[in-house]
């Protein structure tokens, strides 16, 4: 009686193997479905991996300096940024930046389309705040890893599970500053387009939308961050790229070689970072 | 005959905030306020928010009025309701003769967009457009053509006052810009009314005069319809042909404002109009204003005209060869001048009412000022004209 109070009781209640069953029959029964969309996927990342392939080493380089020129007016990012860029092409590493971008590039793509309808949506309706922001606190906080077995039971080893685990990943920050760019945005200003016989779709993009743009440009940068931050993590269900590398130099204890990698990664996610940075900061003025 | 130049009407117009659910609570609530109960009253016995309770007015087509109250007396939601941004409990708003209490979404839509247009406190202006994407945006949801929108927007811009600056953005420009580029951007769409929510209140007081003196203008000149909602008496003595107070929702009092100075209905008007009253003791000197058109006894009726012309005015003051003053020649007198059928000097009225002392208080010049065709000259001891003095500015004097 007394150990009932000592110890937690012995109630083994079994929500796992419920969920394992569900997997498993949608695997069994559903396989086609997933096969095809696997297909699908694959073509639309080896696409853009073949595209980032096709731009020679230099040009890439030379657009990247420009971009920095055109968005933060400034020729020493530029040429910061380009010689970080071929300093990873020095070390070997091109081939498998232009993996990971085109793995990073398909998921945050897939991100934008799922995350900003909803995230729009969620605006316009009152009170679904209460019921989604669990389920983003939920989406964001999950240890990666949890994504990962059931896309890789439901879709195989390989990239493809790989940008689904960092969509679901990746996906909750546009949404969430979709909705609060949106929500944000002066009442007044929203009055005052009513008040000109606007209907909600012309308020809403129109209005809303561009005034929210600041905020949902955030919102894509910090998909972007995320996404980039989940590959190493996918490099563990076969996504091949850098995060790979790092994997592999985890496992032979190659300090030298997960080092260089690691930085190859940081590098692309600072180059993306502030670009896509100095492009809110254009939108906001 | 009243009936035929009413634009806009509004009877027994009730809005009671409070959840949507409690039905019964507003059946009360309304049985308490149709009894005259108090908002406070009501709020206790059936927690219901009477923002406004069984306001009537009706407003003439040309009309400038003007609903004045403190914060929480409900004149923006008033005003919030003629353009159905929110919607009335109970009563109805006749627009032209049109309940539009009754439209439905794509009739208001109609409505917002051909006859009723907004200015806001603080604009409401879309930051990421630039002054003329602003002054266009009513247009443009009307679904009108890029060239003739913005064609009609440039017009508007100029006649507010903000040519050059159409392709600002708008974070470059100060208040009283902005609060052109609202009015410009609601005129833009040619409505018959124009609601104006306490447009000029968040001005200094020197650009905000001028803002009151270029909607005068304006009105003068497109002859729309104006409720103008302001918590200023100055402003509102200034501005309207007549002045509604409210008080906890409740319409106290609808006049002119010489009417509402003479015979304030209960002791709150007083109160409104006497708490101000008091503070300053103007003389003559304090609120004449320079005329912009004074012509001389030798110019002749052309000069006279041109000079009317340049200033928008309809009357030009004579003086003589030193600045004594000899009379007013109004445009009619002045064309038939032109026409041969007077002479010059035939044509000038001379028994304008003047004021010799400079240093006399206000007050005492007031029947003077209610009873005068034209404004009052002000002419000092060597017969100098030094100015002029307004019904308008005398009013405002009183309350400032």
């Amino acid at each position: 009686m007394t150990s009932c109070l000592l110890n937690f009781p012995n109630i083994n209640l079994n929500i796992a193997e419920p969920i394992d069953e569900f997997v498993r029959y949608i695997n069994i029964n559903y396989g086609e479905v997933f096969v095809a969309a696997k297909k699908m996927l694959s073509i639309f990342i080896n696409g853009i991996n073949g595209a980032l392939d096709m731009i020679p080493w230099w040009l890439m380089i030379l657009l990247v300096v420009f971009a920095t020129k055109k968005l933060m007016n400034s020729y020493r990012n530029g040429v910061i940024y380009g010689g970080l860029l071929f300093m990873i092409g020095a070390c070997g590493y091109w081939h498998m930046m232009n993996e990971t971008l085109a793995i990073v590039i398909t998921a945050v793509i897939f991100s934008l389309l799922i995350g900003l309808p909803i995230g729009i949506a969620l605006a316009a309706v009152r009170g679904a705040d209460t019921i989604v922001r669990p389920i983003l606190d939920a989406m964001q906080t999950m240890p990666t890893f949890v994504y990962m077995i059931p896309a890789v039971m439901l879709l195989g080893p390989g990239k493809v599970p790989a940008v689904l685990a960092t969509v679901v990943y990746a996906v909750v920050p546009v949404i969430r500053l979709t909705s609060h760019g949106i929500r944000q945005v002066d009442q007044e200003v929203v009055e005052a387009s009513r008040s000109f016989g606007s209907s909600s779709w012309q308020t809403l993009f129109k209005v809303q939308i561009p005034q929210a743009l600041p905020t949902i440009m955030t919102g894509i940068n910090q998909t972007m961050m995320m996404a980039v931050a989940m590959v190493v993590t996918c490099a563990m269900i076969g996504a091949n790229g850098l995060g790979m590398e790092v994997l592999i130099a985890i496992n032979r204890m190659e300090s030298g070689r997960g080092i260089i990698a690691g930085f190859a990664i940081v590098i692309i996610a600072i180059i993306i970072d502030r670009l896509t940075q100095s492009l809110v900061q254009k939108e906001g003025k | 005959m009243q009936e035929k130049d009413t634009v806009l009407e509004v009877k027994n117009l009730y809005k009671l905030f409070g959840p949507y659910d409690f039905l019964d609570e507003r059946k009360a609530a309304f049985k308490l306020l149709e009894l005259g109960a108090s908002r406070m009253d009501v709020m206790e016995t059936t927690g219901i928010m009477a923002a406004i309770s069984d306001v009537s007015f009706s407003v003439k087509r040309g009309e400038l009025f003007v609903l004045i109250g403190l914060s929480g007396s409900g004149k923006s939601t008033i005003v919030r309701c003629l353009n159905m941004l929110h919607k009335p409990t109970k009563g109805e708003i006749l627009i032209d003769g049109e309940d539009i209490t009754k439209y439905n979404e794509k009739q208001l839509q109609e409505l917002r967009r051909t006859k009723v247009s907004m200015v806001f406190q603080n604009g409401g202006l879309l930051s990421h457009r630039d002054v003329l994407g602003n002054v266009a945006y009513g247009l443009e949801v009307r679904g009108v053509g890029k060239e003739e929108r913005e064609n009609k927007a440039m017009e508007m811009i100029n006649m507010v006052g903000l040519t050059g600056y159409e392709h600002e953005k708008l974070s470059s420009l100060s208040g009283g810009m902005k609060q052109r580029v609202g009015i410009a951007r609601a005129l833009a769409n040619d409505p018959d009314i124009l609601l104006m929510d306490e447009a000029f209140s968040a001005l200094d007081p020197l650009v905000k005069n001028d803002l009151q003196f270029e909607l005068l203008r304006i009105q003068e000149r497109m002859g729309k319809t104006i409720v103008f909602i302001t918590h200023d008496i100055n402003e509102a003595f200034k501005l309207g042909n007549r002045v509604g107070i409210l008080r906890d929702g409740r319409m106290v009092q609808i006049d002119t404002p010489e009417q509402m100075l003479a015979n304030p209905a209960d002791d709150y008007v007083k109160k409104f109009i006497h708490n101000v009253n008091t503070s300053k003791v103007f003389c003559v000197r304090n609120i004449m204003s320079t005329p912009s058109c004074i012509v001389k006894d030798s110019d002749g009726a052309n000069t006279a005209l041109t000079s009317m012309r340049a200033n928008g005015v309809s009357s030009a003051y004579v003086v003589g060869d030193h600045m004594n003053f000899i009379g007013i020649v109004t445009l009619e007198g002045a064309l038939a001048v032109r026409d041969g059928k007077k002479t010059f000097s035939e044509a000038i009225i001379r028994d304008v009412l003047q004021v010799n002392d400079l240093d006399a208080p206000v007050a005492d010049i007031v029947p003077l000022a209610a009873n005068a065709a034209f404004p009052l000259a002000v002419v000092d001891e060597e017969k100098v004209f030094r100015g002029i003095i307004t019904k308008a500015s005398v009013l405002s004097s009183f309350v400032a």
